[in-house]
């Protein structure tokens, strides 16, 4: 028996009768959705099934009747659960419900306008599709239409063209029940009825553009694509997205060449039907100015030129060749370019020293990575069905916006418990009704059906993975490791990190060498554990390491060294990269790569779920990192034999997971801080969603609703420094300073809070560190 | 006089009939010591077996929707009352809470007895600031009397009295806009299921009267059954408010049996405007179909008006003489319904926008009379097909109209425009008076 069956036996199941077919449905399911199952289409737009049932537009009228009783009148398919001995006559087969439906339709367009031919949404309309099938030829009304100013913006990133508005309450019902943002709602009543905003309040939520999705008109728009494109136009690939762990399945929308928009993607599973606005709408950076076009080599003068193919990769063959070298992976390549990095160190370069790691990480954490194999054992589903969910070092808002959806539908659905280890109640936490913990200790109420989720700023906090595997042990909870980029699970997979070979072997295991050397078809594989990133870099910096290959890597997500130590010694830099950035400015060879949608792979989700993605922009001539890897490998005389993709896959596909004992799990203790005093506090912070990140670059009216920098600061210590909400606080330390206004919110009084990435507030750069480090808090 | 019976109305002109003495004068609050003396359940028991039926509207049995809040479930449950009176011509529970708030008081106590609630509303209309202040006063009166609060007559019950005014919409009296009102929300129907029995206000078993309903309560808990069953036809027992309004000689709210006819209240009432003679009339208030002469003698039951093809509705007997252009009246209705429509669902919110420039149109004399047929089927098309009732409510007076007066209709086309002397239907006319 399947799972699904077997869930399928537990559910009472009800059989009705609907235009003459019999249709037998679990109990509880709504008629318009047992008509689906016959192929019946019922016209609809209020009707959502991830919403609650609203009855609010009246397309869906069906006569139903039930044990020989007929309703007096025709009712609403999405709102009536089935019942046994029910009869539904549909418009196929009731003229009463036909000339309902027609009715309601005829109603609907006396006020829309005729819109139709500038749309947005004309071509992939339900209102127009419905009017088709489910409407009268002709109006009779012959008034005039109700008219409002078009459009007004509730947000830098939505707009609403009121007269284009059904009044569904599809936009207003995600955003209080799905996303928690109640910031929308219908106002004024009749036929002036509109979606609103707050007086000064806009749209700020991360999950607005899937209110743009679900509208079944073209009432709200994105402000980015408006105008932009007609459906017909555009060429659709099913995608994922690149950007965080949660893992959506998304669509590419292209038009000659170029990615108009992106849309949610389906998946049950992950992603339900939702997504969140960075996945939707910071794609833009693929076309920046500052995309590099062509291979460039650092020439005499010291400035970069542009290169032929053969002229770069004969320069970085020979800057690597017989070398000591370390590679930066970057945490965003796909499963695929990640293996191709982890065989390229070990086979081209003879070294365990790579590191995915392109952020503040820990020897604990690889440790603890190691430890925990690449067979997770944790899912979307296991946070449906936990008794309790407690977050360690994770902000699922900020860090994985479907894993905040998910917890957020089973807090609404049935009051899960959510338990934060963090000092500060964030917007998230509160909106998940977390209860805050300082202690780790002191979490209790765990059982097997718990699960502990920790972030990668677990890194941060000495002895925090050995806390988090103890409290696991005890209690039987199940641990998820949740990194914040996209390429993070699929890189510990492929072995893009120091102590690691593909499959979760590690590399302190002679057996686990022989078995990966034997595919890759070398006589040996290194055994030194591999350096981290930080070991990289300083080894970059003193000059035990002649050279470095670095994938997508910002610097100063690292530390506010790393770029110095790369630059200061005389280090061969092999840069490939997208755009122009910090590092191919300090780079000897650049060499340019695809972005996502321009060549196919996957990633794997924080459940090791892979994303597989195809192409979206055919007639891209970017080569993927993998392709380049191997054309590197093959003039450096040491074949790597990764020509595609599709081969990266099946060879990590064919070595499989690591049957072998596993590494120890991380044990060190954790560290005591010294309480701060007076004008002192811990600096704690993490990223926000929307902020400074690269790959949002491009789209000002996605960074618009990015929220603001401010200190988050607690009663006490804003009574104590004089300060009042909005008041500016500066925040130092002996390396520099940040300036925001205060918020006075739920921390504890030994903290403040800033965002890590956002605009006025680089922890990295303008403190020198990102947490756990003792400030200065003054008024400023 | 037998015609009359007055309850509710008994000393409605005595000065301070309004205030605790003049209440208890007269066996106020008499009736809650006899329900708490009783088990809650026996009190359900009474009320349903009284046959009383709710005046709010819709007729249902009060003691059978008091039995329907779950028992023993360790939840608190609420009364609310529905003092919203909103719908055209109804005058009844304003003028009652005028002229005895405590009524409502005493019923209000005994009800949440018997549901077993600690906490009772009073959902009132903003408009009415004169009728709020006097249930304010007398809430307070009743504080301070030990007749609310802790320990009611010292039998250990204890129930808290919340006043709360709404802000004057006719969607806040249907029953579950009402409650999200109450709740802070801006008032439109809930989907139901759930009934409010089982999640009402805050989501807690709720029962929503009308004031009628529940003032009706004492005067059953004191005087027993019989005594109520004695009152009324077969299946509607006892007294309740008529009120009549318009072109009728004396208006006013007349306390009567139902069962009653609108031929025997006119009697009562000195009769249509003197030289004039009756056209139509509303049973229930603008929702229900309009009847005319032929209707003096339909008994206003629950049944004898569905019978003759209305309903009973709020008892709002609105009268129009001759000098009436049913057109203007159906207009004016019309325009009421497009203007309280909460906008939630597309028939009554698109289709009341344009029923009122269609009959607009036909009342100056624009349009054919195959527009009348088409006015029929838009008409139609929104009625039985929207959210809540209150869609019915803005059909009822269009159909029923075309339905007697479609000569009326067509002359306007012809005429070009309105054929009526639209002053000769005003108070101030002296046009016809003798
Ligand atoms: C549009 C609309 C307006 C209503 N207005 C009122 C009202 O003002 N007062 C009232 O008691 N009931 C009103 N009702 C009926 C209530 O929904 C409900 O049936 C009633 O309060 C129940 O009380 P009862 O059982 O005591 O009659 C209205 C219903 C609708 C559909
Ligand atoms: S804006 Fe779109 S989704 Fe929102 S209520 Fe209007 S039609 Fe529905
Ligand atoms: S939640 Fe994560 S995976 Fe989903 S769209 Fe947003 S960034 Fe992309
Ligand atoms: S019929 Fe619809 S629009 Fe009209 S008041 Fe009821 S719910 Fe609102
Ligand atoms: S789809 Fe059923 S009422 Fe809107």
């Amino acid at each position: 028996m399947t799972p699904e069956n077997a869930v399928m036996t537990d559910v009472e199941m009800v059989t009705v009768v609907i235009d003459g077919f019999d249709v037998t449905v679990p109990k509880g399911t709504l008629v318009i959705r047992a008509a689906e199952k016959l192929g019946i289409q019922i016209p609809r737009f209020c009707d959502h099934p991830l919403l609650s049932p609203a009855g609010a537009c009246r397309q869906c009228l069906v006569d139903i009747e039930i044990n020989g009783r007929a309703f007096p009148k025709p009712q609403a398919s999405c709102t009536i659960p089935v019942e046994n001995g029910m009869i539904v006559k549909t418009q196929l087969t009731s003229e009463v419900a036909d000339k309902a439906q027609k009715g309601i339709m005829e109603l609907l367009l006396i006020n829309h306008p005729l819109d139709c031919p500038v749309c947005d949404k004309g071509g992939e309309c339900p209102l127009q599709n419905q009017a088709m099938s489910n409407g009268r030829s002709e109006s009779r009304y012959e008034g005039v239409k109700r008219t409002f100013e078009k459009p007004v913006s509730i947000s830098s990133q939505v707009l609403l063209d009121r007269e284009r508005c059904v009044l569904c309450a599809r936009c207003t019902r995600f955003s209080e029940e799905i996303a928690g943002d109640p910031f929308i709602t219908l106002n004024e009543r009749g036929a002036l009825q509109q979606v609103g905003i707050y007086e000064k309040d806009p749209f700020l939520s991360y999950f607005s553009g899937n209110t743009v999705q679900i509208c079944p008109v073209g009432a709200l728009t994105g402000a980015s694509y408006r105008f932009r494109s007609r459906p017909f136009d555009l060429v659709s690939t099913p995608s994922a997205c690149e950007h965080c762990a949660s893992g959506c399945s998304m669509r590419t929308d292209v038009r000659r060449g170029k990615t108009l928009r992106r849309l949610a993607g389906e998946d049950a599973e992950v992603n339900e039907e939702w997504n969140c606005d960075k996945g939707r709408w910071a794609f833009k950076y693929i076309s920046s100015k500052e995309r590099i076009a062509g291979p460039m080599v650092r020439g005499e003068d010291g400035e970069l030129h542009e290169a032929s193919w053969p002229q770069a990769l004969a320069r970085a063959a020979a800057g690597l060749k017989g070398k000591r070298a370390g590679v930066l992976v970057g945490g965003r390549s796909t499963v695929e370019d990640a293996y191709a990095y982890a065989k390229f160190a070990r086979v081209a370069l003879n070294t365990n020293d790579i590191d995915f790691r392109s952020r503040l990480h820990s020897d604990e954490e690889a440790v603890f990575l190691a430890s925990r194999g690449v067979n997770f054992n944790v899912s979307y589903r296991d946070l449906d069905k936990a008794d309790h969910v407690v977050l360690v070092d994770f902000e699922p808002e900020d860090e994985s916006p479907i894993v905040f959806l998910r917890l957020y539908k089973q807090v609404r659905k049935r009051g899960l418990k959510v338990t934060t280890l963090s000092p500060v109640l964030s917007r998230g936490s509160e909106k998940l009704g977390a209860a805050i913990v300082e202690d780790i200790a002191s979490i209790s109420g765990l059982s097997e059906k718990s699960v502990i989720v920790v972030g990668e700023r677990a890194a941060e906090v000495i002895g925090q993975f050995t806390s988090v595997v103890k409290l696991a042990q005890s209690t039987k909870a199940k641990v998820a490791w949740i990194p914040r980029r996209a390429g993070e699970v699929g890189a510990v997979v492929a072995g893009a990190i120091g102590n690691l070979l593909p499959g979760g072997r590690p590399v302190a295991d002679p057996a686990a060498r022989v078995d990966i050397a034997s595919v890759w078809g070398v006589e040996s594989l290194p055994a030194a554990h591999g350096k981290a990133t930080w070991e990289i870099l300083e080894a970059a910096g003193d000059g035990r390491l002649d050279a470095v290959v670095i994938g997508g890597v910002d610097p100063l997500d690292i530390s506010s060294e790393a770029l110095g130590q790369l630059l200061g010694a005389s280090t061969f830099v092999l840069s490939l990269e997208i755009s122009h950035s910090a590092i191919t400015a300090i780079a000897d060879v650049v060499l340019p790569v695809a972005a996502v949608s321009e060549k196919s792979g996957s990633f794997l989700n924080w459940e090791g779920r892979p994303r597989f993605f195809e192409k979206a922009i055919a007639d891209s001539l970017t080569r993927s990192d993998l392709r380049i890897l191997s054309m590197l490998a093959d003039e450096m005389g040491t074949p790597i034999n990764l020509p595609s993709s599709q081969a990266a896959a099946k060879e990590l596909q064919s070595i499989g997971e690591w049957d072998g004992a596993k590494a120890d799990a991380p044990s060190v203790s954790p560290a005591t801080l010294t309480a701060p005093s007076g004008d002192q506090a811990i600096l704690h912070s993490w990223r926000q969603l929307l902020d400074l990140g690269t790959l949002q670059n491009g789209e000002p009216n996605l960074a618009g609703t990015a929220r603001a920098a401010h200190v988050l600061i607690s009663a006490n210590r804003a009574k104590s420094l004089g300060l009042s909400n909005g008041d500016l606080v500066k925040v130092s330390t002996a390396r520099g300073s940040i300036t925001a206004p205060a918020q006075i919110g739920k921390i504890s009084d030994s903290a403040i809070w800033v965002p890590r990435n956002s605009i006025g507030s680089q922890c990295i750069a303008n403190l020198g560190a990102a947490s756990g480090l003792v400030v200065t808090v003054v008024k400023a | 006089m037998s015609k009359l019976s007055p309850v509710l109305s008994a000393h409605w002109d005595e000065a301070d009939s309004f205030t605790l003495e003049g209440y208890k004068r007269h066996g106020g609050y008499n009736a809650v010591s006899k329900a708490l003396a009783m088990t809650p359940d026996e009190v359900i028991a009474l009320v349903k077996d009284s046959g009383l039926r709710g005046r709010g509207g819709a007729g249902f049995p009060t003691g059978m929707k008091w039995s329907f809040i779950p028992q023993g479930d360790n939840k608190a449950h609420y009364l609310v009352v529905n003092a919203d009176e909103s719908e055209p011509g109804t005058c009844k529970d304003m003028p009652l809470l005028m002229a005895n708030p405590h009524v409502l008081i005493e019923g209000m106590i005994i009800a949440s007895y018997a549901i077993r609630a600690n906490y009772a509303f009073i959902y009132i209309r903003g408009e009415v600031v004169h009728v709020v202040r006097r249930v304010q006063q007398a809430i307070a009166d009743a504080y301070a009397a030990g007749l609310l609060g802790k320990n009611i007559g010292g039998k250990g019950f204890d129930l808290e009295l919340v006043l709360h005014i709404g802000a004057g919409a006719y969607i806040c009296g249907e029953e579950t806009a009402l409650l999200d009102s109450l709740e802070g929300f801006r008032g439109q129907p809930r989907l139901r299921p759930p009934f409010p029995a089982i999640a009402g206000l805050y989501a807690l078993p709720t029962v929503v009267n009308n004031v009628e309903s529940i003032a009706s309560v004492p005067a059953i808990i004191e005087h027993g059954n019989e005594w109520f069953q004695a009152m009324g036809t077969e299946k509607s027992k006892g007294f309740t408010l008529y009120s009549l309004s318009g072109h009728v000689k004396n208006p006013g709210q007349i306390e009567a049996p139902l069962g009653i006819t609108l031929r025997e209240l006119l009697e009562l009432a000195g009769g249509v405007r003197s030289g004039h003679t009756l056209k139509f009339w509303t049973p229930g208030g603008s929702s229900t179909p309009l009847f005319t002469a032929e209707h003096l003698d339909v008994p206003l039951d629950y049944e004898g008006v569905a019978a003759a093809g209305s309903m009973l509705g709020t008892k709002a007997l609105q009268i129009f003489d001759e000098t009436t252009c049913v057109v203007r009246a159906v207009l004016r209705w019309t325009e009421f319904y497009k203007h309280e429509s909460c906008g939630k669902c597309t028939p009554c919110r698109e289709g009341t926008w344009w029923l009122v420039q269609i009959i607009r149109d036909l009342e100056a004399g624009k349009g054919t009379p195959a527009d009348l047929d088409k006015l029929i089927d838009i008409t139609n098309n929104i009625a039985g097909r929207s959210f809540c009732a209150l869609a019915d409510g803005a059909a009822s007076p269009i159909i029923s109209s075309i339905k007697y007066f479609r000569a009326e209709y067509e002359a306007h086309l012809t005429h070009g425009g309105c054929p009526f002397d639209p002053i000769a239907s005003t108070i101030f006319a002296t046009v016809g008076q003798p």
